[in-house]
């Protein structure tokens, strides 16, 4: 007993916090502080990450466009119909009218050909497409709304280096930036919501501007549909043999180990798995939704069977004794009543597990799903075997590409992304609110 | 007739048995629904399970091997003719499918009729045009012989699509018959169906150790393929990544190590950041914090784990990197030139890092709110202080299962992909230092797999070594891990 003979030392008073207890408490002071930094730490990553999105996404959203209102009468129409380039003619009666226009509102302005296609592109395609469909407007005035060129609209967005533009530069000089100025204020410029970057098709690297993200939009909703269709029931069944029917076994524990193994396989392992059965041996179409939702099924099999088990487990077993004691089978006691008690709980689990499937790239990458899409199925068996992007796919597909235009377009997909996860996630935690019970 | 109709009629044909056999049921008991051992429903599942599951289950393996053994038969023919010497089997099989394909969809799209198919075959430029203008592209070394391949191709896979046809839908109403036949009021139709049920219900489960075969199928297939084409030895022990992109040449260096380093280097940076901070927010969190903050800033680092990959991916190459590079590089606010780009192991093992914080908190949480409170009122009343009880008492109590944490986080950040592929760059290499780009396993089997190379270049099949040695790695870890964690949790239950 060395330690009771040691002697303590005296304590001048009680009330004064010796040496040794300061220290301690300083310890104690310090833990705590570590633990609220570490919280800061996360929650300012998920801040600057947030930040970063919506910063850089929000202005894919917008696009400046020009508008001009333009008349042509009919003999202007038939005269440019009757030439051979009549794109060319076309473009000459808008810039007609842009003078025209520029002039009343006192801009002093050159507008040549090469100037307008800097400042909006080929427009006198979109003018025939427009009079030949509708001969009735002609000679009428009409107003026309063309999107403004690529760099214009980095320039109103402000992502434009403005100090590298030289004189020699083909796509846009200086004065363009002036004249574009004058327009905007003058009311031919105006930036508006962008509704082609939520409805339309990706574009080639010739008109970054008018890439938009709805035809992969399309294809993620097709392979969830897959997911659902086929990883709700499978992995149901699987949950009510494994909880409800299995004997304690060498096998059943077998499928246990497989189950949860499953769960931690890396994705991209889903992804050769994949490459290697559904495409190489089965021949299967490449770049399908088909495909790619029966990747992204195996792969979300796991969660679902995971999260079916526990909300079946947490029925209590008071409910099939019950069922059992008034003379149903085994099967009715659990289709009758566990399941429809478990119900929301599943709910919930598979929302989650297409939440999970619906942002994974990886596997998609390897089955093809990154090409380039140019327009919508026709059919929805053709959406299905042919070939299609992904909303996280169509992503990194753009990201890859080095227009700048195409990175804000990026961020403004995942921006699109995050709002159908913040759904999903949304939606489940109301089930669970709305349903959840406790027994 | 195409799958989705045979599928539909397979579907009518059921319910159809279902009413028609619950009817007939119902029939032979004079309507008297006691008398039957079963209810009635019961009868008309037993039809509807015999009508549509054995004719379902033969038409997905009708789909899954008519395509082979179609494709075998065409190659063995197409090899007693005249394959010449630089013809690659595969390559030569792919291009008849792609002309049988390009004609199906002219017929489809009504470019040309069932019967000018046959004819158009004969003239190879005429084919080329007609076939570009409904999408499908040929190469130019399409010979004569390819296309009356995909002739035959086309003829067998028309041919035995009607037999598939005809097969499915002689089982359904065979499987209709039989139910028929057997319906009547002593018929144990209850006890029929839960057994067929029940057999579902475990074909369901089996999925699960399909998933497992197949992947282990497709690894190690690919995997066999590609040390017969390059030498073992050299992929575990070279210290050079450099594939040829000609894709045919002998003379790329295929070494493992260069890209396990990256991976393991990326993996370390990124548990530096992920453990301390995931940790010690789990430690504050069910230790200190009170129900209101616990209530605010859990959800808020779980929303960190529900951010998808890609999005982390974009935020390490268009906002970490430069932000690190105006650091670290050249010309950057600390002047010391150490990083050349933005792509390098820090920004991929910062971002990875961000992503597993919730992933280590909240298993480290369920791990800390198991130590029983008995030891930690024991501490407390011997007179430690709160941290005190924690660092002493309860970290080595929930020790094990911590590691366990720590080790399934390692095996996720191993795994990770698109962070990688954006953000760590595409060179391999051997270097110590953090700032450099460097590449990882799992960037490299993207980028074998997503390039023109055929399947049977080892520059492609190396994918799949890499994919098994990924697997391999993180399944070892996962086992040990949840090994752990299962121990662990028997000592306090």
């Amino acid at each position: 007993m060395t330690d009771a003979t040691t002697p303590t030392p005296k304590r001048a008073s009680l009330l004064a916090v010796d040496e040794r207890t300061r220290k301690r408490n300083a310890a104690e002071a310090r833990f705590k502080i570590y633990g609220i930094v570490a919280i800061c730490v996360g929650v300012l990553s998920l801040v600057v990450l947030l930040a970063a999105i919506l910063s850089n996404g929000i202005p894919a959203f917008q696009r400046t466009v020009v508008q001009v209102p333009v008349t042509v009468t009919q003999e202007q129409y038939d005269a440019a119909e009757s030439t051979l380039f009549k794109t060319k003619e076309y473009e000459g009666l808008f810039v007609a009218a842009l003078s025209a226009e520029l002039t009343s509102a006192g801009i002093e302005a050159d507008i040549s050909s090469g100037a307008l296609e800097r400042l909006v592109g080929k427009v006198g395609n979109n003018l025939r497409q427009f009079y030949t469909a509708n001969e009735v407007q002609l000679g009428q005035e009409v107003l026309f709304e063309v999107p403004a060129a690529s760099r214009i609209d980095r320039y109103f967005k402000g992502t434009l280096a403005v100090e590298n533009i030289t004189a020699d530069n083909r796509f846009i000089q200086p004065q363009d930036l002036d004249v574009a100025e004058a327009m905007k204020d003058a009311g031919l410029m105006a930036t508006v919501f962008d509704w082609n970057f939520i409805t339309g098709v990706d574009t080639g690297v010739d008109n970054p501007g008018g890439a938009g993200i709805g035809a992969s939009v399309l294809g993620s909703l097709l392979m969830m549909f897959v997911v659902l269709f086929l990883a709700l029931p499978i992995g149901v069944a699987a949950s009510i043999y494994l909880e409800e029917f299995a004997p304690k076994n060498r096998l059943t524990d077998f499928i246990e180990v497989n189950i949860s193994n499953l769960a931690a396989v890396p994705s991209i392992v889903f992804g050769i798995l994949g490459l290697a059965v559904f495409i190489q041996y089965m021949h299967l179409p490449q770049s399908a939704p088909l495909v790619g939702g029966f990747v992204l099924t195996l792969m979300t099999l796991p969660t679902i069977i995971i999260s079916t088990r526990a909300s079946l487990k947490s029925v209590p077993p008071s409910i099939r004794d019950a069922a059992l004691g008034v003379g149903a089978s085994k099967m009715q006691a659990v289709f009758h009543h566990v399941l429809p008690l478990a119900a929301p709980g599943i709910l919930t689990g598979t929302i989650i597990g297409l939440a999970q499937a619906l942002g994974e790239t990886a596997p998609l990458l390897l089955i093809g799903m990154v090409g380039f899409v140019a327009r919508y199925p026709e059919t929805f068996l053709g959406g299905l075997e042919g070939p299609n992007s992904a909303l996280p796919a169509q992503i990194y597909n753009w990201v890859s590409r080095s227009d700048a235009v195409f990175t804000e377009k990026a961020w403004g997909g995942i921006i699109i992304l995050l709002i159908f996860l913040l759904t999903m996630n949304i939606i489940a935690i109301l089930l669970r609110r709305r349903f959840e019970r406790r027994w | 007739m195409s799958v989705a109709w045979l599928l539909t009629a397979l579907v009518l044909l059921s319910l159809a048995g279902f009413f028609i056999v619950k009817g007939r049921a119902l029939a032979s008991a004079d309507g008297d629904r006691r008398s039957l051992h079963s209810l009635p429903n019961y009868y008309g599942y037993n039809a509807m399970l015999l009508v549509f599951v054995p004719a379902f289950f033969v038409m997905c393996a009708w789909l899954v091997l008519q395509p082979i053994l179609i494709g075998a038969s065409v190659s063995s023919e197409f090899s007693e003719q005249n394959l010449t010497e630089d013809m690659n089997m595969s390559l030569v099989m792919s291009d008849v499918r792609r002309v049988a394909d390009g004609l199906d969809q002219a017929i489809a799209k009504g470019a040309i009729g069932e019967d000018e198919a046959e004819e158009v075959a004969a003239d190879l430029d005429g084919l080329k045009t007609l076939l570009s203008s409904v999408g499908v592209v040929l190469g130019s070394d399409v010979s004569d012989d390819i296309v009356a391949s995909a002739q035959d191709y086309r003829g067998m896979a028309g041919t035995w699509s009607v037999i598939r046809d005809v097969v499915v839908l002689i089982l359904a109403v065979a499987g209709f018959a039989y139910a028929w036949s057997r319906t009547n009021a002593s018929f144990r139709a209850r006890n029929t169906v839960e057994r067929a049920v029940l057999a579902l219900l475990i074909g369901a489960a089996f999925i699960a150790i399909l998933t497992t075969v197949g992947i282990i199928y497709s690894l190690i297939f690919n995997t066999v393929e590609f040390f017969r084409l390059y030498p073992a030895s050299e992929f575990f022990f070279l210290l050079e990544w450099a594939p040829s992109f000609s894709g045919r040449g002998g003379s790329s260096s295929l070494g493992v190590l260069p890209l396990l380093w990256g991976t393991l280097y990326i993996s370390l940076v990124a548990l530096a950041v992920a453990v301390p901070v995931g940790l010690l927010s789990a430690i504050y969190l069910s230790e200190y914090a009170s129900p209101a903050v616990r209530g605010i800033a859990k959800p808020l680092l779980e929303v960190l784990a529900g951010i998808p990959t890609i999005v982390y991916g974009l935020f390490a190459l268009l906002t970490v990197g430069p932000f690190l590079v105006s650091f670290f590089g050249d010309e950057g606010y600390l002047g010391v030139n150490w990083m050349g780009g933005g792509t390098a192991v820090m920004t991929a093992g910062l971002v990875m890092g961000i992503m597993l914080i919730p992933f280590v908190s909240s298993l480290s949480d369920d791990i800390i709110n198991a130590v029983p409170q008995a030891m930690r009122d024991g501490s407390l009343g011997i007179g430690a202080t709160q941290s005190e009880t924690i660092r002493q008492v309860v970290l080595p109590a929930a020790l094990p299962g911590i590691v366990g944490a720590i080790l399934l986080a390692a095996s996720r950040a191993i795994g990770e992909t698109m962070i990688v592929v954006l953000g760590a760059g595409a060179a391999a290499r051997l270097s110590l230092n953090p700032f450099e780009a460097m590449t990882t396993i799992t960037a490299k089997i993207v980028s074998q797999l997503t390039g023109d190379s055929d399947f049977a270049s080892p520059e492609a099949l190396v994918a799949f070594a890499l994919g098994m040695t990924l697997f391999i790695i993180t399944l070892g870890l996962n086992v040990f891990a949840l090994f752990i964690v299962r121990k662990y949790r028997e000592q306090y239950e």
